[in-house]
């Protein structure tokens, strides 16, 4: 990037960025990581997310775009800082996906792809994360959390309340 | 953190170092890592290959296809740079035995990748995990790195004049890219959309050049097979199908999880035996044998069923992916049928239009025939869309979706009839109306 002063990465994601595309063969192979650790980073892909990254990997933004819309993972507007994500796929749904769901939904006072007024939770229903024989499963960020039942729900948000007290508003960068 | 389960009639091969601290590359080389790798190393391509071809490996990402023979198509003389490329985009709904491999035994991901780059010649492998597996990512990655302070990756591997290395990729979100050729497109940073075959990804692969690509299971296997010895590893699986696999056995059983059984294991002791059997007070109904793209099998079509491709194959079904979901008789088929394919619905690329549209069109008609609002005409229409998707994508996605739908409806359509004249299904929960 030309001028400095116009990025919206941090200097360790910048550094995480030149890393990346010295890894790879081709360097728009560095796209999808980079645009996960950004919103990893940022919380979602806002205009300037994808602007800085379309400049880094040297392709159009509407690139960087058409790319983005196809990954599941990849947002364009924020979510709770805790989001919620909830298997329902068959295993987890024999197991009792649903009534975790709305359990959740429950507690939490919102509905599917919602996000709870302090913005601390968001809560959205996801297709199959790989944990079948663990379920019900859910991931909260990046946290796999198993075998569980609606009751140990209001126990998990109290958790993560607590875990956000201590961190404070400290940003990830 | 997944429980590990245990059952006397496993047969502990690949997952022999589970549990065992073995994500350490001290303990790994410690419980006799990396010697497969020395091994190979010393031997050559051929011997690998022949080994691998001896072995009855098969692609333990739902295929089948026989791992050696995969390695044998790739050109000797390339001009450009040949790659190899692990699988772990585990997305099958009832699958996650990858998950367990990359928690305990990531090494042995690492050590199968550099035997099929040394069987094929190439220089770069590349570990791909679907993105919702950061923590595993971390593991691998770290992995990596320890294999690279050992000397075992980079310019010289274990002191040879032979380069290797490995690169860890993330996914970000995506079913569809677990099929081989939309994986190749997602590593190169694009949408990943499937491509036509042939060229096969042999010959003409990632960047163009001739690229193996395998399941995580599989490439986790291969150093095992190289230890015990081709013989010794096909001996302990059925015809035609070597050695053992992971069985994910998921739903209502008593004990579900991950067991690592010989290939051509009874199904019905599968899940009353290994996997402690049904509910208390419930009873069997049906299972879906290896992942949810698989068609569902009756109680009475398991009794003799022996897990192996073949035998899973004459009985009308698949393998798969080995993710066993165990379905009792409280459950109703039509809204396991309506979830199964509201995932294929959601995953579908939209490249090819009998996948994207079929897909949708089996999702409303399901979606309207639970609740309660279906004709009796629609069993059969579900049943021609579904046959008509069948072989006409560029991918398997189409046939994954409408395969199941068929089995439901053929095996289950006095279920579907029930479910007519308004009558409430006695089992249904879940019923989305935004849709009709």
């Amino acid at each position: 990037m030309s001028n400095e002063t116009m990025t919206v990465f941090s200097p360790r994601l910048a550094a995480r960025f030149d890393a990346l595309v010295e890894k790879y063969p081709v360097k728009r192979s560095a796209l999808i990581p980079m645009l996960l650790y950004a919103q990893d980073e940022i919380g979602y892909l806002s205009d300037s997310v994808i602007a800085e990254v379309a400049d880094r990997i040297g392709i159009t933004e509407l690139e960087v775009r058409n790319v983005a819309t196809y990954y599941s993972m990849l947002r364009f507007k924020p979510v709770g800082k805790y989001n919620v994500q909830v298997c329902t796929n068959i295993s987890c749904m024999l197991s009792g996906a649903y009534e975790l769901y709305e359990r959740f939904q429950q507690e939490l006072g919102i509905g599917p792809k919602g996000v709870t007024a302090d913005g601390a939770f968001s809560l959205e229903e996801v297709e199959c994360i790989g944990a079948c024989c663990w379920g019900p499963a859910i991931q909260v960020n990046y946290d796999f959390l198993d075998e569980l039942t609606p009751e140990l729900v209001p126990g998990i948000l109290e958790s993560y309340r607590r875990k956000a007290r201590t961190e404070g508003t400290v940003s990830h960068a | 953190m997944p429980r590990l389960v245990s059952h006397p009639d496993e047969v502990k091969i690949v997952t022999r170092r589970f549990g065992q601290g073995a994500a350490q590359i001290d303990r790994y080389i410690e419980l006799g890592g990396y010697e497969a790798a020395k091994k190979c190393l010393e031997q050559g391509p051929d011997w690998i290959i022949n080994e691998l071809k001896a072995s009855n490996l098969r692609g333990r990402g739902g295929a089948g296809f026989p791992t050696g023979m995969k390695w044998s198509f790739v050109p000797k003389q390339s001009a450009k740079p040949k790659y190899v490329l692990v699988n772990g985009d585990e997305s099958e709904p009832g699958t996650c035995k990858d998950h367990l491999i990359f928690l305990h035994d990531p090494h042995a991901v690492i050590e199968g990748t550099i035997i099929a780059g040394l069987a094929i010649g190439a220089k770069i492998g590349f570990i791909y995990l679907r993105g919702e597996y950061r923590y595993l990512l971390e593991i691998m990655e770290k992995a990596v790195a320890d294999a690279y302070a050992k000397g075992f990756l980079g310019k010289n591997i274990f002191g040879s004049d032979t380069e290797f290395e490995v690169i860890t990729q993330t996914g970000a979100g995506a079913y569809e890219v677990g099929e081989e050729s939309a994986l190749m497109e997602s590593l190169e940073g694009k949408r990943g959309v499937p491509r036509i075959k042939p060229p096969f990804p042999a010959v003409v692969g990632l960047y163009g050049g001739p690229t193996v690509i395998n399941n995580a299971e599989t490439i986790a296997t291969v150093p095992h097979v190289i230890e015990m010895g081709s013989a010794a590893y096909a001996a302990a699986g059925s015809a035609r199908n070597g050695g053992t696999r992971l069985f994910c056995i998921s739903g209502h059983v008593q004990r579900p999880g991950v067991y690592e059984l010989p290939m051509g294991y009874n199904l019905k002791r599968m899940i009353y035996e290994v996997a402690g059997g049904i509910r208390v007070g419930r009873s069997l109904k049906a299972v879906v044998p290896g992942g949810s793209s698989t068609p569902v099998l009756l109680p009475e079509e398991i009794e003799n069923l022996g897990m192996d491709f073949d035998q899973v194959g004459k009985a009308g079904s698949m393998l798969g992916s080995g993710g066993v979901v165990v379905i009792d008789d409280h459950t109703c088929i039509v809204e396991f049928a309506l979830r199964t394919i509201s995932f294929y619905q959601h995953e579908s690329c939209g490249w090819c239009i009998p996948c994207r549209e079929g897909t949708d069109w089996l999702k409303k008609s399901l979606t309207r025939f639970h609740a309660g609002f279906g004709e009796a005409k629609d069993i059969d229409n579900i049943q021609y869309l579904a046959e008509n998707m069948m072989g006409r994508t560029f991918c398997p996605l189409g046939d994954a979706a409408a395969m199941p739908t068929l089995g439901f409806v053929k095996k289950f359509r006095k279920e579907f009839e029930d479910h007519l004249n308004g009558k409430p299904c006695p089992f249904a929960k879940h019923v989305d109306l935004a849709v009709v």
